[in-house]
């Protein structure tokens, strides 16, 4: 891929007031993702991963302060834009969303197809004007999205389906206008593995057609591994790792991320876990936010907030010891 | 995780031919709701000292299976013998004092909690419930508990909200344990849990187990934990058990179609995406009002031949013909399918991890 | 402390609750309070219906009496029948609610039934109907309030109780075989105590404009009792030249109505276990 990413994330920071004070959610968050492709932004709970997602989907926390940073959504800074010009012309149009419940998603009063329908009247493509237009696009989604016959269900309402049938509904939706990038959060963990894996299957064939690039945010490695062409890992609203899936998982550079895999059952016979719990956002450790718990700190990791190191085309790291690897190099 | 099964002792728990109903109920002057089989017929057994895991997809009635042996839900049909003695057929509340020797932990351990509670209040509780004790056995119980299960005392005064959810994990435990049992049900124990904290919260169930010399029904539908932590497995396909076996032999020779397109679904970290196709179980479950005649997962196998439609496979063990002597594990892994003989002849076992 | 932080940042909440601590303060400290405390029953016939002076804030009525000191003193009388029909009637809902919502079988839907036609019942209706009974007083008054108030108990904590009943933390209680009572007094009822706590609060305020209302209707407190809507009642006759007779009864029943209301509405928001701090 050449020129500009699709997306980019630029020093993202956003704090969010709470009745203790002010919480700070995301802290130098940095990615990029090309056209076409599937970046993995994986973490833990409480991560900020979600935060990011919906700040990508220009849907900000209550309360929450805008600190720093861009995110360019071709070319443009979404976090200049007035939230109707968001919605009018980027959200459900150019940037799909994929949500974690696409229970809470669908309106339970209304039938499956009045709500697909209504979406494309909202954010249709100007050569869908007619009703039967926009129907026979529906239809067509449907059918790419393997539910069984797309007519019938168009009557039913949401409650008359599976989880992962609900799930079929809502890539629908998301593609119905065609996007250049999709946001799905979380949409496998509810689950069961059989027909996450369907799903993961539909997610990577419809990239591929269509030429989407999606940005998917989720807690497991192992989804990470069968649908993602690169991966950020995040924790306590920093970006510490980034690269392309098969490089991070095969050979982890920073301390967390080694330690997250570690804990997968596909790496370890014993049962390990990582120290310590996760900071409380309220009041961060300073420096490296992970060196509480790391296993490598030094006096100096509590100090000074680490920067991206590059290492690799598109491989970044976020930890004291690839910036001196790098010192040693150069 | 050893199969620390002592000798020829008889089982800790055993269920035979059990069906439970759920939702049922006639109503006036409208048409009676029928009930769904949520277990259709299951008879297994738990030994002492052994982790049975149970393992399906939701909807498949394990969570039922779960708490049908623990007395809080009635079953419809067939036994159930704790310690050989027949508790069967007995209404929640009595069926609860009589099997007092069961406990079960819930899936969602932040809801299973009273909001309105303190830690220390919450884990008394249930010895005011059961108690002999005074209050300040109580206390010191409580405290001797919260250690043990990795909380230190200030817990006590912690309200739910302000948990984290392995702690969460360990208050309900705590919670149980209290309560001395011998055979504890643990339904999802790590669902919704991140890794790093999973594995602690697993080891620690590991340690309870041979600290307190435990017997548990492991209840998750997460293979990997299922395979760190049972000696035994069950899987479970719309009301009924169609593999059991040894953990190592379920994962060495899956032979129900079902089995090998569960352990073939689960995301994994070598994943180069070539074999999604084989991998890949189309379709769902079918609704279970209305299930098919003959074998239930026959609509999803791609094994599936017309001889799938006419009976109902029952479970038969496996190398029962070759090696039975030598192979006493063989003679344990059972498989509820007509053509397993074939498949495991004509394919291969899913490729693992 | 993070509830009094919260409910403190909620302005019109805390005008209710001042208003409410005020009108509390007033009516334990009534006599001490009145500048002339004996006119609950005493009459100047000499300075009948004067306006509003230094002597009398407030003005007198048709019999001279001071209205600061009576309106003081009808505080007293307002919130006393407020707290009695409040209580008695949350003594008799909330029990039948909890077994109500929580037991099955034919004992909550009799208990429902029962509750259903109580509600039916129009309050004033029933509040005259016992008055002809009864001969008008404060206790038919009461009575009747009570007899109608206390099915919006039930129908709350039934609801309560339902949504709980099947909620996994008393799923986990009768696992570990906890009893019935126990889990509905000790689990159910804590926290279903929000949505009481603030029926009771606006029914407070509720209960003081009825029972003003049959004042004025003649049909609960007698004279000389200084009640205020007694007040208006009598005052009616001497509109619109003495206004001050029937204006400053009329400000009491609604700024103390009034503060119940914002009350009640500031409560709903801060009775949250999530709001519990171990620390």
């Amino acid at each position: 891929m050449s020129g500009d990413p699709l997306l980019e994330v630029k020093s993202l920071r956003l704090s969010v007031r709470t009745d203790e004070g002010l919480a700070q959610i995301l802290d130098h968050v940095e990615l990029q993702l090309p056209r076409g492709h599937i970046l993995g932004v994986v973490g833990e709970s409480g991560c900020g991963k979600s935060t990011l997602a919906r700040a990508v989907l220009g849907i900000m926390p209550n309360r929450a302060v805008l600190e720093s940073g861009e995110i360019r959504f071709e070319g443009e800074d979404l976090l200049k834009l007035p939230d109707r010009e968001m919605t009018r012309r980027l959200r459900g149009r150019r940037i799909g969303f994929i949500p974690q419940d696409p229970y809470l998603a669908l309106n339970p009063v209304f039938k499956i197809g009045a709500q697909l329908l209504s979406m494309l009247r909202w954010h249709a493509p100007p050569d869908l004007r007619s009703e039967s237009d926009r129907r026979r696009r529906v239809l067509s989604l449907l059918r790419r999205v393997q539910i069984p016959e797309p007519e019938l269900v168009l009557e039913r309402y949401p409650h008359q389906f599976s989880g992962g049938q609900r799930q079929r509904l809502m890539i629908a939706g998301a593609l119905a206008c065609s996007p250049a990038l999709v946001v799905a959060d979380e949409p496998t963990t509810a689950l069961d593995v059989t027909t996450q894996l369907q799903i993961l299957t539909l997610l990577r064939s419809l990239t591929e057609e269509f030429g989407i690039a999606m940005l998917f945010v989720t807690h497991d490695l192992g989804v990470v591994a069968e649908l993602c062409d690169a991966v950020t890992v995040m924790y306590a609203g920093q970006t510490v790792e980034t690269g392309r899936t098969n490089e991070v998982l095969a050979d982890p550079q920073h301390p967390y991320t080694q330690a997250l895999l570690a804990c997968h059952p596909d790496r370890s016979g014993a049962l390990l876990g990582i120290q310590g719990l996760v900071p409380s956002p309220l009041a961060p450790p300073s420096g490296c936010r992970f060196s509480p718990r790391c296993s490598y700190a030094q006096a100096q990791c509590s100090r000074r907030t680490p920067r991206l190191v590059r290492e690799a085309p598109g491989r970044f790291v976020s930890c004291r010891l690839a910036d001196e690897r790098q010192r040693e190099r150069t | 995780m050893t199969a620390g099964v002592p000798g020829k002792l008889g089982p800790a728990l055993e269920a035979r031919d059990l069906v439970v109903r759920l939702g049922g109920k006639r109503r006036w002057l409208r048409p009676a709701v029928l009930p769904v089989q949520a277990v259709a017929g299951v008879s297994m057994s738990l030994r002492p000292g052994e982790t049975l895991g149970l393992v399906g997809e939701s909807g498949c009635g394990k969570t039922t299976l779960g708490r049908t042996l623990l007395g809080i839900q009635r079953e419809y049909s067939g036994k159930i013998e704790l310690d050989g003695t027949d508790v069967s057929g007995l209404a929640p509340a009595i069926a609860r004092r009589k099997r007092r020797a069961i406990q079960y932990v819930h899936q969602d351990a932040g809801a299973a909690l009273d909001p309105w509670w303190n830690v220390g209040r919450t884990l008394e509780e249930g010895l005011v419930i059961h108690g002999r004790d005074d209050a300040k056995e109580r206390r010191g119980k409580v405290e001797a508990m919260l250690s043990a299960v990795g909380l230190d005392r200030s817990f006590k005064s912690r309200y739910v909200h302000e948990l984290s959810g392995g702690q969460l994990r360990r208050v309900v435990l705590a919670r149980i344990l209290l309560l001395q049992p011998r055979i504890v049900i643990l339904d999802e124990p790590t669902a919704g849990l991140d890794l790093s904290v999973q594995a602690t919260v697993l080891s620690l169930i590991a340690d309870l187990k041979a600290q307190l010399g435990l017997t548990y029904l492991l209840i998750s539908h997460d293979l990997s934990v299922i395979k760190r932590m049972c000696d035994r497995i069950a899987v479970m396909y719309l009301g009924r058990i169609v593999e059991c076996g040894p953990t190592s032999a379920i994962f060495a020779k899956p032979s129900h179609p079902y089995t090998r397109a569960l352990l073939a679904a689960a995301p994994r970290l070598a994943a180069d995406g070539r074999h999604r196709r084989d991998r890949l179980l189309e379709g769902e479950p079918p609704n279970p009002r209305s299930l098919p005649s003959g074998c239930a997962f026959r609509m999803r196998c791609r094994h599936a031949a017309p001889s799938c439609a006419q009976s109902l496979p029952a479970l038969e063990p496996i190398g029962q013909h070759q090696h039975a002597q030598e192979h006493g594990e063989e003679r344990e892994h059972v498989v509820a399918c007509g053509r397993w003989r074939e498949i495991a002849e004509t394919t291969p076992p899913p490729a693992l991890a | 402390m993070l509830i009094l932080a919260k409910f403190s940042r909620d302005k019109v909440a805390v005008l209710g609750a001042s208003i409410v601590l005020i009108a509390m303060i007033i009516a334990v400290l009534a006599p001490l309070l009145a500048p002339y405390p004996g006119d609950v029953a005493a009459s100047h016939l000499l300075t009948r219906l004067k306006p509003p002076s230094f002597e009398h804030p407030f003005g007198t009525d048709n019999l001279g009496r001071d209205i600061l000191s009576r309106v003081i003193l009808g505080t007293r009388g307002a919130l006393t029948i407020a707290l009695m029909v409040v209580g008695t009637a949350m003594l008799i809902g909330v029990p039948l609610g909890l077994i109500a919502g929580y037991y099955p079988g034919w004992l909550p839907e009799a208990i429902m039934r029962v509750t259903d036609i109580f509600l039916a019942v129009p309050q004033l209706i029933l509040a005259l109907a016992l008055a002809q009974l009864m001969g008008p007083s404060l206790q038919s008054a009461m009575l009747a309030l009570t007899l109608t108030y206390w099915p919006f108990f039930t129908r709350i904590v039934y609801g309560e109780a339902r949504r709980l009943k099947v909620s996994l933390f008393i799923d986990a209680l009768q696992c570990i075989g906890a009893g019935g009572a126990r889990i509905l007094f000790l689990h159910i009822l804590p926290n279903a105590i929000s949505p009481i706590i603030v029926r009771a609060t606006i029914g407070m305020g509720f209960t003081i404009l009825v029972a003003a209302v049959l004042g004025f209707l003649g049909m609960g407190a007698t004279p000389p009792d200084p009640d205020w809507g007694l007040a208006i009642a009598e005052s009616r006759q001497y509109l619109p030249d003495a206004w001050w007779f029937s204006t400053f009864p009329g400000l009491a029943i609604f700024i103390t109505v009034l503060g119940f209301n914002l009350l009640g509405d500031g409560l709903r928001d801060i009775v949250d276990p999530r709001l519990r701090r171990s620390r």
